[in-house]
């Protein structure tokens, strides 16, 4: 208990707290206008294409919002100091050493993927798939309103990713890892000594396979099977993927295309790689699927 | 005698010179208002009715612009009294947060108001997202907004360095530490060292200009996070407003399906 409200009096986590209360109030507002809408067949939005002029209807409305603001920032600046901790010591680490709020889910997804996946190649892909977005969505409903029953795909898996990968896991960095990133409940204290069994095993060894030969060399059948799992993965759910989309939504594939459907359904598989990682680690304590002499997966 | 004073100014050569319109309401007038302003005139001269609703919009992206202007007036103050070097940094800011008239304020406000625009940007988005307003037109207007977030973190992560205290380099440590494991490029990253990369020769060494977090570290994030990020900032945010106009404003449903 002692430890959460000292993470929780920490004035530079309040603005997870905000983030928190914003992102779900507001997607749970937006669904409830989408729901709205829905119901209705013509979105409301459409009834109010009649123009109002920009002086004053807008720019009051800018105005009192940007007085709102400046009084909410001058008004948190008052009451919370910006914290300075004791003078940069490269001798000294803090532990746990955590990254700024925003970047806790990437440092979440080091637990369960080595530093080159989760901290260079899915942020990559992070902002690549972000950027695709509009290219990839070619469904020309719910241009400008709130619907979730024209969209249902796009904000399903949009919303996964965003309020569950991003957001939770920075939920998580921040309250519920304390010394050596160990997992702490909010009322456990933080013991910088937590003991935790290193317990982990490769997913071959799960099947018998070694890892290592008992010389401490890499046993080459075990990293083949690892490399046929996760290439497997891709090469076996895609075409699955795209030959369900030709039957069941044929018009669909047609315009979609394939070059559209290879891209939209690796960064997709990628995605998802993460929470099926991470089922693996906290149930079968899988460490890494695929080991090799230069990266392990 | 006031009004008297009050018809004189306003009828002289000076004040008409500077303020070109009354409060006369009528129509011309209104949009006159907006179309002779420097700064209004990033506003079309009328909106669509739902686009002013706040339901709608949320007002994430103006909010995030004023939040930047907001940042940069406070950053410019923090300015005159931060020197990015490793023995005066943190001497620098200690002296604003105990003996500078009201430094403690401008630095807590610049704080907070970079965490918060932090959350407003990724709510714009969001926004954006569930609207469906990225859809054609919008297309690529929305690629420049995911540069701009990106921007924003890096704006923020730069800035995260220059107290120089226990956090600022270890929590910049940590997110360093990821450009080691860059594949190709750094030195335990995948085919990293096959290539010839060394501590003291990858990525992350032009990124810190040193094996670690240290003095040429701290002069490159303050270059970066003051005068680099935020001209590319500025330039990117010209384009992103340039294009909401040519695109036809706040997004709406289209005329032609109802």
């Amino acid at each position: 208990m002692h430890n959460l409200l000292r993470i929780l009096g920490n004035p530079d986590n309040f603005p997870i707290i905000i983030l928190l209360f914003t992102v779900y109030g507001f997607f749970i507002y937006a669904m409830k206008k989408a729901k709205r809408n829905d119901e209705r067949g013509v979105p409301y939005e459409a009834d109010e294409t009649d123009k109002v002029q920009v002086w004053p209807y807008l720019v009051r409305i800018e105005f009192i919002a940007a007085i709102a603001v400046m009084a909410f920032v001058l008004a948190w600046s008052i009451a919370f100091d910006a914290p300075l901790e004791e003078p940069a010591n490269p001798t000294l680490t803090p532990n746990p050493s955590k990254a700024p709020w925003y970047f806790l889910g990437l440092q979440e997804m080091l637990v369960y993927f080595d530093p080159w996946i989760a901290g260079v190649l899915l942020p990559g892909l992070i902002i690549i798939g972000l950027m695709a977005i509009p290219y990839i969505d070619i469904n020309p409903k719910g241009n400008g309103y709130y619907t979730f029953k024209e969209r249902k795909w796009a904000i399903t898996i949009f919303s996964f990713g965003f309020l569950v990968l991003w957001v939770l896991l920075i939920f998580v960095g921040t309250f519920f890892r304390g010394p050596g990133w160990n997992f702490f409940w909010p009322w456990e204290e933080w013991d910088p000594h937590k003991v935790v069994a290193i317990t982990n095993v490769d997913l071959t060894e799960l099947f018998g396979i070694p890892t290592y030969n008992p010389d401490g060399t890499l046993n080459p059948i075990a990293s083949i099977l690892g490399g046929v799992v996760v290439i497997g993965y891709y090469a076996i759910l895609m075409p699955i993927g795209w030959l369900w989309l030709k039957k069941k939504m044929p018009d669909f594939a047609e315009k979609f295309g394939l070059t559209r459907y290879v891209i939209t359904s690796y960064l997709f598989l990628t995605m998802i790689a993460l929470p099926i990682k991470m089922i693996l680690r906290w149930t079968l304590n899988v460490k890494y699927v695929w080991v090799t002499p230069w990266f392990n997966v | 005698m006031l009004a008297q004073i009050k018809k004189k100014i306003k009828s002289s050569d000076i004040y008409k010179s500077i303020f070109r319109h009354g409060y006369e309401d009528t129509q011309r007038n209104r949009a006159l208002m907006v179309v002779d302003n420097v700064f209004l005139h990033l506003h079309p001269v009328r909106v669509s009715r739902h686009a002013v609703n706040y339901g709608y919009t949320w007002g994430m992206g103006g909010i995030s612009f004023l939040l930047f202007i907001i940042l940069t007036i406070t950053g410019v103050i923090l300015m005159f009294y931060y020197r990015p070097a490793a023995e005066y940094a943190y001497e620098d800011m200690k002296y604003l947060m105990n003996d500078v008239p009201f430094g403690a304020l401008i630095r807590n406000m610049h704080r907070w108001s970079a965490h918060l625009m932090v959350i407003t940007v990724m709510l714009h988005m969001f926004r954006v997202f569930l609207t469906g307003s990225y859809k054609p037109p919008r297309q690529f207007n929305w690629v420049i907004g995911v540069i701009l977030l990106l921007l924003t973190f890096l704006l923020s992560f730069t800035g995260y360095l220059l107290p120089w205290d226990q956090l600022a380099i270890w929590a910049v440590t940590v997110g360093t530490n990821m450009a080691r494991a860059t594949p190709f490029l750094g030195h335990q990253g995948p085919f990293g060292p096959e290539l010839g990369m060394r501590p003291d020769n990858d990525i992350r060494f032009l990124l810190l200009g040193g094996t670690q977090v240290g003095p040429p570290a701290l002069l490159r994030f303050y270059v970066l996070h003051c005068i680099f990020l935020p001209l590319v900032t500025a330039i990117f945010l010209a384009v992103h407003f340039w294009r909401v106009r040519k695109d036809g404003g706040i997004s709406g449903p289209s005329p032609k399906k109802i």
